[in-house]
């Protein structure tokens, strides 16, 4: 082989299973640092915000800055009481796979204030199309949890009536899309969603979501030139939890300092936030969706954060990543960081959060007790498989009455 | 010989062929370091080296259009589709480029191409985990289909579809990795070490594409299956006592149209069985050869069993799975149709 031979790069994480998790080049600015620019601003004006990370409270628990929210102590513990929810309910759905109750999971762990925190910056009507992380968007929207542990079961009160896998809810009056497991395939629709609404001269606007994998997939790329091109009212949310199943986010990167800068080359301004500061990702979230209500278009967000759990119940983290690289993600835990915010307010205690954890636990254990009285999986009641027929088209066509006859039912 | 899950089978066949011939190369989701979310892939990388074996962003259509790139260089890649499920976003790279190359440009570029992808449900995968997209690629000009249902045809046939100068389509029914399947969930799992197939050559042993295999000798009724569904066809001639001949096509394009037409010729009956939706399904071209080809010995209608024209259900999977009985009550109406 010649010396001026072509080599093919393949990116290699810092760290594999017997190393020693390394993110000492991961390059995190001091909270309140990074400026607020005004809404009506050019991607141009900002094209620094994409590379730089938005962070509002500091290690000590203290909120700081120019994107600092404006929030009471009481919303502030509505939030905190939202990512305990989703916490608690994820830990007793993922025992309930375990227990054979369902097929599968996935859990939030250490994403919980993502969808939140962003779901608050919402107004009514508004629609999200979510991927499979996202039900902070229903448990903070208010959308029961029964229902969704009925999905999670595909019981004979499942909304979706058996149809989808587990987590793959549906809820137009929340805001909900339906979630697909084909991957960014939601995201350009989310824009086409927005640009309707902007047709219609409605006053209502989408957030898509995506996770950093699913960037490389081509509806991400065609998301970002209609929505570029048609100034859609759309907030275009990129979670990066640094792992894609078993590739790290490089693969989806490559070459590019950050996934926000992705946003830059088709003009849409674009911010990196610190996923697991609930009070940074509400405040970029109103900075966008004021954008977006403004007619001023679409803002491209990063949610900077970290999935600690597997990617789901099929999943098995010791196999590619170092056990312990979770323990030292530089950004925190979500909970424990607006715990010790409220704290430092002197909203909040120790004996009250433990006391809230034992409230939000017997929340969850009430709904799922009420759900599986409803059957699980493998047990109990099943939706109808006269239904398995239903919803293929508006209207069951010939073809269709005639399997159903030949099944019996 | 060794014994051997679909799993291992499928990755000594990479193995076997990334040794012989450094022109192939093996990439797709996941599939490097880790190994492939089933594991076919596991150890590759170590073994070969980051730029003969490495993980892809995701992106179907980016691993598919690449593959081309680099089949049109002189590679034999080997890519995987996660899921056939996900194959979908490389449909147009599929379609149009792998599959029309040589023809477009007589035969100047070629595609010799592999694209591998678990298909077929049985695992509770719900409508984005379960599909049987084969027909999709069936009726496409300048595809090759192959669907093996255990451990030896699936090493055969891999090592074949690599050797391939064309592209072809190669499906995994993924219930078959770890075993066989006869459509009865609630019975305990039967390992391959337990079944004859799941005893595999070693070393380089292709199993010619085009050639089907007769899994049950019989004379009352022919079985037209593949995949998964073999199990099953073979089960519900066991539970019926029906004397049925079962053919395991193996490979879809090229069609073993002579095994075909010997079996339904002597039978004088037949059912064709599969997984993946009714209508348009490969079964609807397997009939109308049957009807060309043997209509002067046929002595029934041919009976269809086939996924029902609905997305794949997850809770009511096994409802909708053609199993034994589904199959069993066809092969009834075959032989006792006058």
């Amino acid at each position: 082989m010649s010396d001026d031979a072509l080599r093919l790069h393949v990116p290699e994480p810092h760290s594999r299973p017997g190393d020693a998790p390394d993110f000492s080049d991961f390059a995190i600015p001091e909270a309140g640092s990074v400026r607020r620019p005004p809404v009506d601003c050019k991607a141009d004006d900002i094209r620094d915000l994409a590379f730089s990370i938005i962070r509002v409270l500091d290690d000590a628990g203290e909120a700081k800055g120019e994107w600092k929210p404006d929030l009471s102590s009481e919303e502030l513990l509505r939030g905190l009481r939202h990512m305990m929810t989703l916490r608690a309910f994820d830990a007793r759905m993922q025992t309930a796979q375990r227990q054979g109750k369902t097929s599968f999971y996935m859990q939030h762990t250490g994403e919980e204030a993502v969808s939140c925190a962003f779901r608050l910056a919402l107004g009514p009507g508004d629609m999200n199309f979510p991927t499979y992380r996202q039900a902070g968007l229903l448990i903070a929207g208010g959308y029961p949890m029964v229902s969704m542990m009925n999905q999670i079961y595909s019981n004979a009160e499942d909304p979706l009536k058996g149809r989808q896998l587990p987590i793959m809810y549906s809820s137009k009056s929340h805001g909900f899309f339906s979630i697909s497991g084909n991957l960014a395939t939601q995201f350009v629709q989310a824009v086409g969603w927005a640009m309707a609404s902007a047709i219609k001269r409605d006053t209502r606007i989408a957030a898509a979501w995506i996770g950093d994998g699913s960037t490389a997939e081509s509806d991400f790329h065609a998301a970002l030139v209609f929505a570029s091109t048609y100034r859609a009212p759309v907030v275009l949310n990129v979670v990066n939890n640094q792992w894609a199943i078993s590739t790290f986010q490089g693969f989806a990167r490559g070459g590019s300092a950050t996934f926000a800068a992705r946003g830059l080359g088709f003009g849409i301004p674009a911010l990196r936030v610190d996923g697991n500061d609930y009070l940074a990702v509400l405040s970029v979230a109103r900075w966008a969706v004021e954008r977006a209500r403004r007619n001023l278009g679409p803002t491209l967000i990063e949610h900077v954060t970290y999935r600690v759990g597997a990617h789901s119940t099929s999943d098995d983290p010791s196999a590619y990543r170092p056990k312990a690289e979770s323990a030292v993600w530089p950004l925190g835990d979500p909970i424990a960081r607006l715990k010790t915010h409220l704290i430092a307010l002197g909203a909040w205690s120790q004996e009250r959060h433990t006391q809230a954890e034992a409230e939000v636990m017997h929340e969850v254990v009430t709904a799922q007790k009420e759900a599986e009285s409803h059957g699980t999986l493998h047990a109990g009641d099943k939706p109808s498989a006269r239904d398995m027929f239903e919803d293929v088209y508006a209207e069951l066509p010939p073809h269709l009455r005639r399997q159903r006859q030949q099944l019996g039912v | 010989m060794a014994r051997m899950t679909m799993i291992e089978a499928i990755r000594d066949a990479l193995d076997v062929m990334m040794g012989r011939d450094d022109n192939v190369v093996v990439f797709g989701e996941d599939v490097g370091y880790f190994g492939g979310v089933f594991r076919c892939t596991q150890g590759l990388q170590k073994k070969y080296g980051k730029d003969r074996c490495f993980d892809a962003p995701i992106s179907e259509a980016g691993i598919v259009g690449t593959a081309i790139g680099m089949a049109a260089y002189g590679l034999r890649p080997c890519v995987e589709i996660q899921f056939a499920d996900y194959v979908y976003p490389a449909y147009d790279q599929i379609v149009s480029e792998a599959a029309r190359l040589r023809h477009r440009s007589a035969g100047d570029f070629t595609c010799p191409l592999v694209i591998r992808m678990p298909t077929g449900g049985g695992i509770f995968g719900g409508q984005t985990h379960s599909q049987s997209p084969e027909a999709l690629f069936t009726h496409v000009a300048g595809l090759k289909t192959v669907v093996p249902s255990n451990p030896r045809d699936a090493k055969g046939l891999l090592i074949a579809a690599i050797e391939d100068p064309d592209p072809v389509i190669f499906l995994e029914p993924k219930r078959l990795y770890n075993g066989p399947f006869d459509g009865h969930p609630d019975r305990p799992i039967v390992p391959w070490s337990k079944h004859e197939l799941g005893e595999v050559p070693t070393g380089h042993a292709p199993i010619p594409l085009g050639q089907a295999a007769i899994r049950r000798a019989g004379t009352a009724v022919t079985v037209l299956a593949y995949g998964t569904m073999v199990h099953v066809a073979e089960a519900a001639a066991q539970e019926t006592g029906i004397d049925a001949e079962v053919i395991d096509l193996r490979t879809l394009v090229p069609l073993d149209l002579d095994a075909i037409v010997r079996s339904v010729s002597k039978t004088g009956r037949c059912v064709v069985v599969h997984e993946a939706t009714l209508t348009s399904g490969f079964g609807a071209e397997l009939v109308s050869l049957v009807q060309e080809h043997c209509f002067y010995h046929l002595e029934a209608p041919v009976v269809r069993v086939a996924g029902y024209d609905t997305p794949y259900p997850h809770a009511l999977e096994w409802t909708y799975f053609p199993g034994p009985k589904r199959v069993g009550e066809a092969l009834r109406a075959a032989v006792e149709a006058v």
